[in-house]
């Protein structure tokens, strides 16, 4: 026995409220993030990610508040992303209670921040997200680019090689999503989520596309993530994290239950 | 009411270490703080970290509080926390070699990148981070209430080789078995973020917020 493999809801925050529908039975506000992370961390989850999709640069302040009542009642690792372009947003939501912050564009904008943020605050609150697409053709060695602005940027980089280097930067985890899969509820990219896990030392969080329990199991499997991110499975009430962690349970892979 | 000492050396995420500490006993008096008074007048103490040990040694050299910590170390009960165990230690590899407090003979080694024995000769990834089981290698009133193999959150790339296998309390396996807990008179140590490991983790601080500093065996 040894390492669990982590199952990591994520959270959609858009001016302090959850949004796309969470629909639990029974939770009095589901567009309540605390109510939320708490019937999560009830069920076992074993982090949560928020991500803030607020558009505006004041309202973002109102996050801060969410990560600071949460960090006061749920005692499980809490990651933030969504807007982190500085080291002041970074302290901010470390001091709010938040262990880790997501750099996604920024990172790209200007690598040199991933290393003063690690050099300031440590590898283990630096978490990388990577939106990746599939850049090359059917039959071609599968190839994968980072893109930006959500998924509508592309930039040339090749999404292994950039993990490659953020790690070098030093990133202490990777959150990789697939710009492909993202909402389509039909499984990880597979191919993507193992090159990129198989090419680093530092663990990968799989992310896009979770539609079955089944897809959980394949992307800790197949995939060799160290963690699954997913969001709609939990929210829409199909699946509890406890149903999911004893699914990949039998399935022979070690978890948290 | 019992007043603890979070110490503050003006790094990385102490709030949450304070935040779960007043979850677990909404009484206590917590105060996180830099201040040798405050360190002085409280009944136990508290010694979080993340980071680097070398910036967390000399941030606590230039507040002037290592004397103060050591003699908190000695005589109150005393719970270190991740960095805050390594840095007990003689000696850490971190940053090409770091001297720590040496208030516990032993060493700081870094993982080595390697399969994993443990779990099915997977790769080993550095940082070790996420929920592994603790062993209980003794009884220790911390450990009260808590199941023999319960997961704890870890997330660090150094752990700690105590001199004496006496002082350990509690094992993990990742690559190698090592130190999760160490416990020593009125100290306690684990590597694992007991303030991010849900319901064990909070019954850890509960304890710790009663335990008189006796070490059971005594």
């Amino acid at each position: 026995m040894g390492l669990a493999k982590r199952i990591i809801p994520c959270l959609d925050v858009d001016k302090g409220r959850v949004v796309k529908g969470v629909k639990f039975v029974g939770i009095r506000d589901a567009g309540d993030p605390v109510e939320v992370a708490r019937r999560y961390d009830e069920q076992g989850a074993d982090e949560l990610v928020f991500l803030d999709i607020t558009a505006s640069h004041e309202d973002r302040e109102t996050l801060v508040h969410v990560v600071e009542e949460v960090a006061g009642q749920v005692f499980i690792p809490l990651t933030v992303g969504g807007g982190i372009r500085g080291l002041d947003d970074i302290r901010r939501m470390l001091s709010a209670g938040a262990d880790k912050v997501a750099i996604n564009t920024a990172a790209v904008v200007n690598p040199e921040f991933v290393r003063e943020a690690a050099e300031r605050f440590g590898s283990q609150c630096i978490v990388v997200a990577i939106d990746a697409k599939q850049v090359s053709a059917s039959g071609e060695p599968k190839r994968w680019e980072i893109f930006t602005h959500g998924g509508r940027k592309p930039t040339g980089l090749d999404a292994v090689e950039w993990a490659r280097r953020m790690k070098d930067y030093g990133a202490g985890e990777i959150l990789l999503t697939s710009m492909d899969r993202d909402g389509t509820r039909g499984g990880f990219d597979l191919d993507l989520t193992r090159a990129v896990s198989e090419a680093i030392s530092i663990p990968v969080i799989a992310s896009g596309g979770v539609g079955t329990l089944d897809h959980l199991v394949e992307g800790l499997t197949v995939g060799k993530a160290d963690a699954v991110l997913a969001a709609s499975i939990f929210h829409f009430g199909d699946h509890t994290v406890l149903e999911a962690k004893l699914r990949i349970q039998e399935a022979g892979v070690e978890v948290r239950v | 009411m019992t007043t603890v000492a979070v110490i503050d050396y003006g790094m990385g995420n102490l709030h949450s270490v304070a935040k779960a500490l007043q979850y677990v006993n909404a009484h206590a008096n917590v105060v996180v703080t830099s201040e040798r008074r405050e360190l002085e007048q409280a009944n136990r103490v508290v010694f979080p970290g993340v980071g680097a040990l070398r910036d967390c040694l000399s941030a606590l050299r230039q507040r002037d509080m290592e004397p103060t910590l050591r003699k908190c170390l000695e005589n109150k009960p005393a719970l270190g926390i991740c960095l805050g165990m390594q840095a007990l230690l003689d000696f850490s590899e971190e940053n090409d070699g770091t001297t720590g407090l040496g208030v516990v003979p032993g060493k700081a080694l870094r993982f080595k990148e390697q399969t994993d024995p443990c779990s099915n000769d997977e790769r080993l990834k550095i940082p070790h981070m996420g929920w592994n089981q603790v062993h209980q290698v003794r009884p220790h009133p911390l450990w009260e209430g808590i199941p023999q193999a319960s997961r704890f959150y870890f997330v660090h790339s150094y752990y700690v080789v105590p001199a004496a296998a006496s002082v350990v309390a509690g094992e993990t396996c990742y690559g190698t078995t090592f130190a999760a807990a160490i416990a020593r008179e009125n100290l306690f140590a684990v590597q694992f973020h007991p303030e991010k490991s849900q319901k064990h983790g909070l019954q850890l601080l509960a304890n710790f917020l009663r335990w008189d500093g006796n070490d059971s065996l005594k």
